[in-house]
């Protein structure tokens, strides 16, 4: 990205590109949101803040002083890795994009895209174990091969991998939590052992790295790197698994008898 | 505001016990893994720093293993607490056995990080430096202690359970 005047020129239009893409979203939300309000149920005002602060941790990640210091520095870049793939999907769930979408479209281009969300593709990657494989796997190809260093010489290969992390990120976080629209639902079991196994792999992951950097990276950086991967993965993923069992908890609830209702009321 | 006041009449507590047995047993196993690796993960790694994050020398499938004995034993450290407010709110949590519980998998995650992942698989030591023999007869024998508190506790609790069952 540092050689030659028309990758330089590249670069400019990427993050003129990306701030674009991140003033739409900090503005069609909250229209969607104030709009559809007038004719269903009030939109919660928490959403329109997990959506702000989601969208500025992904920000974060990709444009401005950290992901300038990513460039060079291992420990930057991995910062952002847990502010691009973890954080930002979790708050984002939370701001609940797809209920907000299917609200704000007319009725035909809502039946579509909920046929969409109901289709075969769509059915196979919200299997939490698809979506851990794409995330996980992801980056251990990232960090495993050459990938990571030829992602500094390629602007178009930075491009894809960013949103690969990000994308199989938030498609891993709505395959384990249940907080957004869900059409394939799995059961608590299956998702905790997904979790587990897709938390395993993140520490066994970030010993790697600790243990052998990646092509082009110093030892010191592909530590400090390795142990921020691993101890921040650790905090991130301590909101997911709360999450998680507080959903079991939420649906595990007992509910009275029939009988003792009456009983109660005789 | 838990569930013995919302439906008093339902069962009694001594009835939910023996339903919930094996919950209270879980729960505290669960909670006894969790504590214990988080005790491991505080004291020995962050504040004496004698277990290194990872010395070097340890073999892919000592990383594998720690990996995924970390990740399991986070998780059910943190479901072990919910399992916990689900048996209040049943008004079916038995202390004696939950404590118990709690004491076997504290003891049993100590012994099994003792001797698997620090002796056979060779993750790392418990000291560096050191002649290690007194540390980890010291780290077996504090786990294995835990381990006999814990099961002498669960056994007095075997035989009202199986009396209840039969009962109910």
């Amino acid at each position: 990205m540092h050689s030659g005047h028309s990758t330089h020129t590249a670069g400019t239009v990427y993050e003129a590109a990306l701030i674009l893409v991140v003033i739409l979203a900090l503005t069609l939300y909250p229209i969607a949101g104030i709009l559809t309000s007038k004719l269903y149920r009030k939109w919660p005002p928490s959403r329109y803040f997990f959506w702000y602060t989601g969208v500025l941790a992904a920000m974060a990640a990709l444009v401005g002083p950290l992901a300038e210091r990513a460039q060079t520095d291992f420990v930057a870049h991995m910062a952002g890795h847990l502010l691009l793939g973890m954080l930002s999907p979790i708050l984002l769930v939370f701001a609940r994009p797809m209920t907000l979408l299917l609200r704000s479209l007319p009725v035909t281009a809502g039946r579509q895209l909920s046929r969409l969300l109901k289709s075969g593709p769509i059915h196979f990657l919200s299997n939490p174990l698809v979506a851990a494989i794409l995330n996980l796997g992801g980056l251990a190809v990232l960090y495993t091969t050459d990938l990571y260093m030829l992602m500094h010489q390629s602007l178009v290969l930075h491009i894809m991998i960013h949103l690969h992390v990000f994308l199989a990120g938030y498609l891993f976080t709505i395959s384990i939590i249940y907080i957004d629209l869900t059409t394939h639902r799995y059961s608590f079991l299956y998702r905790s052992v997904v979790l587990i196994l897709a938390l395993a792999a993140h520490k066994i992951l970030s010993k790697h790295i600790y243990a052998s950097p990646p092509v082009g990276v110093p030892r010191e950086e592909a530590q400090t790197g390795g142990m921020l991967m691993y101890y921040g993965g650790d905090l991130i993923d301590l909101a997911l698994i709360t999450i998680l069992c507080y959903q079991w908890y939420k649906a595990a609830a007992p509910r009275p008898l029939p009988a003792d209702a009456a009983g109660q009321k005789g | 505001m838990f569930a013995n006041s919302e439906y008093p009449q339902a069962f009694t507590n001594m009835k939910n016990r023996a339903v919930y047995s094996s919950r209270n047993y879980w729960s505290g196993v669960f909670f006894g893994i969790g504590t214990m690796a988080f005790v491991d993960e505080v004291i020995f790694h962050q504040l004496l720093q004698w277990h290194h994050f990872y010395d070097l020398s340890t073999r892919q499938a000592g990383i594998f293993a720690d990996g995924l004995l970390n990740a399991f034993a986070w998780f059910v450290g943190i479901g072990a607490l919910f399992l916990f407010s689900d048996l209040r709110r049943r008004n079916a949590l038995w202390p004696k056995r939950w404590v118990g519980a709690v004491f076997l998998g504290a003891g049993g995650f100590q012994l099994f990080d003792g001797i698997v992942m620090h002796k056979v698989l060779r993750l790392h030591q418990i000291r560096y430096g050191v002649d290690i023999l007194p540390y980890d007869l010291t780290w077996n024998i504090g786990g294995g202690i835990l381990l006999l508190t814990g099961l002498v506790i669960l056994k007095q609790t075997r035989k009202p359970a199986r009396k209840m069952k039969e009962g109910k």
